[in-house]
């Protein structure tokens, strides 16, 4: 893996033959990182943020311009003031980093990853991910082919297992990776909404092996993070879906968060509600594979309120216990202690301090962003204890592509 | 009539609470709207238009973007957000707190200036009143439908400083611009230029490109009077004049880009084969530059004037980013270079800078549209035709001041009266040139398809691609 995946960024720049120097944009920037001169207005690449304040106001749409480039060649003021038209995209070292990911999904991605300290090298082993094949101009159209409901009646979540059909279109995902739904109609603003990220909750070959369809598991929003009531745009739109219905869908997306493929490598999962679509994924994956006797082990840490709000409860009930070692916590069992994913995880340091220390140990970490940190210090608690020092492992984990992490 | 005040019409300057203000403007209003059926967008009723309305200052709030039902568009009134202890930056009030209330002394010449800018606004919407029936395209269609109603809207903005501020004369002073009316023999417009006809598209292109550029840098110069609520309504007002002169640039530029490709297909520059292939030459679109040029310099005013420094003195309207021009502010002992005639020929004389006002704002100006005339000459290079747009002197062609006295060619020659006759029909567009022009405008209502003169644009509005519905019919 070279290092130019990591190293490639979408530059925001400003098309020199649509803009009319209006200075618009320059007016409107919250941190001064728009200038100009005689000839062009250009965006500062060391100060622009994205924040994408200046996008709306822009009577030109010449704004709206951006380039993937490696990092250290990102075009400077002085170039950027000089030209006459936008530079064509240059051809990049590395394929994975040149593909163009909306904003939108670039800031999501980076939000979600940034708890592992950045974007990070997939495992050595993993298969080679397509990405971006369907932008928001051109979307995949899937049908839906089954809805279910995951939650127990008496669950105060409505969890949903949708299965989507993509017919004729190409869209090959592997476990780990995400795709992008656009909720119909338009915002507040009049504007289409923004595409909502999901991963997928089936193996590469099909939520029904063979078959040219994969499954989501999608969590119904009826209130934001501080409680207050709120209907979430795509995940009504989704839970509310027919058989038969159709979903626009962009991506696949996601370079890292991916399974090891080899023979003997093991995956240690901890995931939260609906955190735990691509650990199904992954191990749907290798329960279809356990006649093949590849060898490794898998340990899920799986956080719920209580088994009813548990998605996939009764499915992974029935796995063998020799193929996977699960460890459920529930917060809110009435008449039991609340118990946490990394009250379990500490219960069980001896196993996962051995399991982590194995160069064939690969850490998947998928939920809220609040288990982020209790995750953390549960995993460095378990493996002080066994007296690994995990400071001094986690950027080598980082660098090796056996550490991710996706909260949101 | 009652009206929900922040529904109907989206503020920030408190109308739910200033009961005064709802009074005069609920008399105003339905004059507006009297005005705008008989005066606004012809036959523009029941349309649905992809438009941007401000709901608020906030860079998100004010580029709201949906279908609206002409003429349900709201209005807002809207100053950009007030900079905390800001203050008078020029003249001999410099360093003194801005004013919130009008002061005694300037109260006419601050109500002269405002109404001056503010009859602008009515009369471009009554200029371009039939250009809605040959659009060459949904999108053209929407963006005329954008500039009339952001017109409209800065009539409100100036409207509601002479209501909020001016009392009486302030009600009468509105109600009178909506009376006057665009090249009316008996009540014209206050400006020359605001009475010429905008018969066809090119001339709306070239109107928004070179003369609403004009009013860009009136309201600059506004936006930084000592009068706070002036210059904060002018700042919002600036936000929105961006997209106008995007029309005209863009437009402008479209033609040319069109032009172009016809030149190259057929391999010709004869103007005579290029018209009969139903697109603009190059030398009829040089002409129309000149025209629009020329009557726009003259919306500067005298070269030479004593209100300007008046004006400047007393804190009222200041130069082009004035605060970012490091002098005195004061212009004690400065002077400033302006064109005289001389023995037949045009001679630069330093006058104090104080009485150069209205020629340094122009001059500033000049070099704004001369560098968009650069852009528009880049789509030609690229096409590979060497021929070169340029803007003409600003001595050519003038109506106001000395030098309405004497004939001037493009390139700044003093030239007699045969001369000028001999050659008016080569420098400025002729009837023949204007009834070509008008042969080729013709409705174009298909989305995505556009007008054989002119190309269609390289992006939609608001990121929806160039074939979107911009406009449904009712």
């Amino acid at each position: 893996m070279t290092t130019a995946a990591t190293d490639v960024v979408r530059q925001h720049l400003i098309d020199p033959e649509i803009c009319i120097r209006c200075n618009t944009c320059e007016e409107s920037c919250p941190i001064d990182a728009i200038t100009h001169d005689e000839r062009n207005y250009v965006v500062n690449p060391g100060k622009c943020d994205n924040c994408n304040v200046c996008i709306a106001p822009c009577p030109t749409g010449a704004i709206d311009s951006w380039r993937q480039v490696a990092k250290v060649e990102m075009y400077s003021i002085e170039e950027q003031l000089k030209w006459d038209s936008l530079p064509p995209q240059r051809e990049l070292a590395d394929a994975e980093g040149a593909s163009e990911l909306p904003p939108e999904v670039e800031r999501i991605v980076a939000a979600a990853s940034a708890g592992q300290g950045g974007a990070s090298p997939p495992p050595w082993s993993a298969a080679h991910p397509y990405v971006n094949l369907y932008p928001a101009a051109k979307p995949a159209v899937a049908t839906v082919s089954g809805n279910f409901r995951l939650t127990g009646d008496g669950a105060s979540s409505d969890i949903r297992h949708i299965v989507l059909d993509f017919g004729q279109a190409a869209f090959p995902v592997l476990e780990g990776q995400t795709i992008g739904i656009l909720p119909p109609g338009t915002d507040a603003q009049g504007r289409p909404h923004h595409p909502r990220l999901y991963s997928v909750a089936s193996p590469r070959e099909g939520e029904r092996p063979r078959y040219n369809n994969l499954a989501l598991t999608v969590k119904r929003v009826d209130e934001d993070h501080e409680g207050r009531p709120v209907k979430g745009v795509a995940s009504n739109f989704l839970c509310d879906l027919a058989k038969g219905d159709t979903v626009n869908v962009i991506g696949p997306y996601g370079t890292s968060f991916l399974m090891p493929n080899h023979p003997g490598a093991n995956l240690l999962m901890v995931c939260t509600g609906t955190g735990s679509a691509p650990m199904r994924a992954m191990t749907e994956r290798r329960r279809r594979r356990i006649p093949l006797k590849e060898g490794g082990s898998l340990m899920l840490f799986f956080g719920a309120r209580a088994p009813e709000e548990l998605p996939y409860f009764g499915p992974l009930m029935k796995l063998p216990k020799d193929f996977i070692d699960i460890n459920f916590a529930f917060s809110r069992v009435p008449g039991e202690p609340k118990c946490y994913v990394q009250d379990r995880i500490r219960e069980r340091a001896a196993d996962v301090a051995k399991l982590v220390a194995d160069p064939n140990t690969f850490v998947y970490i998928c939920g809220l962003k609040g288990m982020e940190e209790g995750v953390a210090q549960a995993l460095a608690d378990a493996c002080r204890e066994q007296g690994l020092d995990w400071d001094a492992m986690l950027p080598t984990l980082r660098a090796q592509g056996r550490y991710h992490l996706e909260t949101y | 009539m009652t009206i929900d005040y922040s529904e109907k019409i989206p503020n920030n300057v408190g109308l739910a609470e200033n009961r005064t203000l709802q009074r005069a403007l609920e008399q105003w209003q339905p004059e507006f709207q009297s005005w705008w059926a008989d005066m606004g967008p012809e036959g523009s009723k029941g349309f649905d238009v992809y438009l941007r309305t401000a709901v608020s200052v906030d860079p998100k709030g004010w580029a709201h973007f949906d279908y609206v039902k002409m003429p349900d568009y709201r209005w807002g009134i809207f100053l950009a957000p007030a900079e905390p202890e800001r203050k008078v930056n020029f003249g001999a009030h410099q360093g003194e707190a801005a004013w919130q209330e009008v002061p005694g002394e300037y109260r006419s010449n601050l109500r002269r200036l405002i109404v001056t800018q503010g009859d602008t606004e009515p009369a471009s919407v009554e200029q371009q009143r039939h250009l809605g029936l040959t659009a060459p395209s949904l999108y053209d269609l929407r963006n005329l439908f954008q500039v009339n109603v952001e017109e409209g809207r800065h009539l409100w903005a100036m409207v509601y400083l002479l209501q909020a501020y001016f009392g009486r004369d302030g009600r009468e002073e509105a109600e009178a611009l909506l009376e006057r009316r665009s090249g009316d023999a008996d009540n014209p417009r206050i400006l020359g230029a605001f009475n010429e006809k905008t018969p066809d598209w090119l001339s709306f292109f070239m109107f928004t490109y070179f003369t609403d550029r004009d009013g860009k840098y009136q309201l600059a110069s506004l936006a930084e009077s000592g009068f706070d609520p002036l210059a904060r309504t002018c700042r919002f007002m600036l936000t929105e004049e961006a997209h106008h002169m995007f029309v005209g640039e863009s437009g402008v530029g479209r033609v040319i880009q069109r032009t172009c490709e016809v030149m190259n297909q057929l391999k010709t520059d004869d103007p005579a084969k290029i018209r009969a292939a139903g697109v603009i030459d190059l030398p009829t679109i040089q002409r129309y530059l000149n025209f629009h040029f020329s009557v726009t310099m003259d919306l500067f005013g005298a070269d030479v004037s004593s209100n300007a420094a008046t004006f400047y003195t007393t804190g009222l309207k200041g130069r082009f980013d004035e605060t970012k021009i490091g002098d005195d502010h004061k212009l004690v002992g400065a002077t400033y270079p302006v064109l005289e005639v001389r023995d037949g020929r045009l001679v630069s004389v330093e006058v104090p800078a104080l009485n150069a006002l209205n020629e340094k704002l122009r001059d500033d100006y000049i070099r704004d549209a001369t560098a968009g005339v650069e852009r528009w000459n880049r789509i030609i290079e690229k096409a590979g035709i060497p021929v070169r747009l340029s803007v003409p002197h600003k001595a050519f062609h003038r109506k106001i001041g000395p030098l309405a006295a004497v004939h001037v060619d493009p390139t700044g020659n003093v030239v007699d009266d045969a001369t000028w006759a001999r050659n008016e029909r080569a420098w400025l567009p002729s009837a023949e040139d204007r009834a070509f022009v008008s042969s080729l405008m013709g409705r174009v209502t298909e989305p995505g398809r556009f007008a054989g003169w002119i190309a269609p644009p390289a992006r939609g509005i608001n990121n929806q691609s160039v074939d979107f519905e911009y406009v449904r019919f009712g």
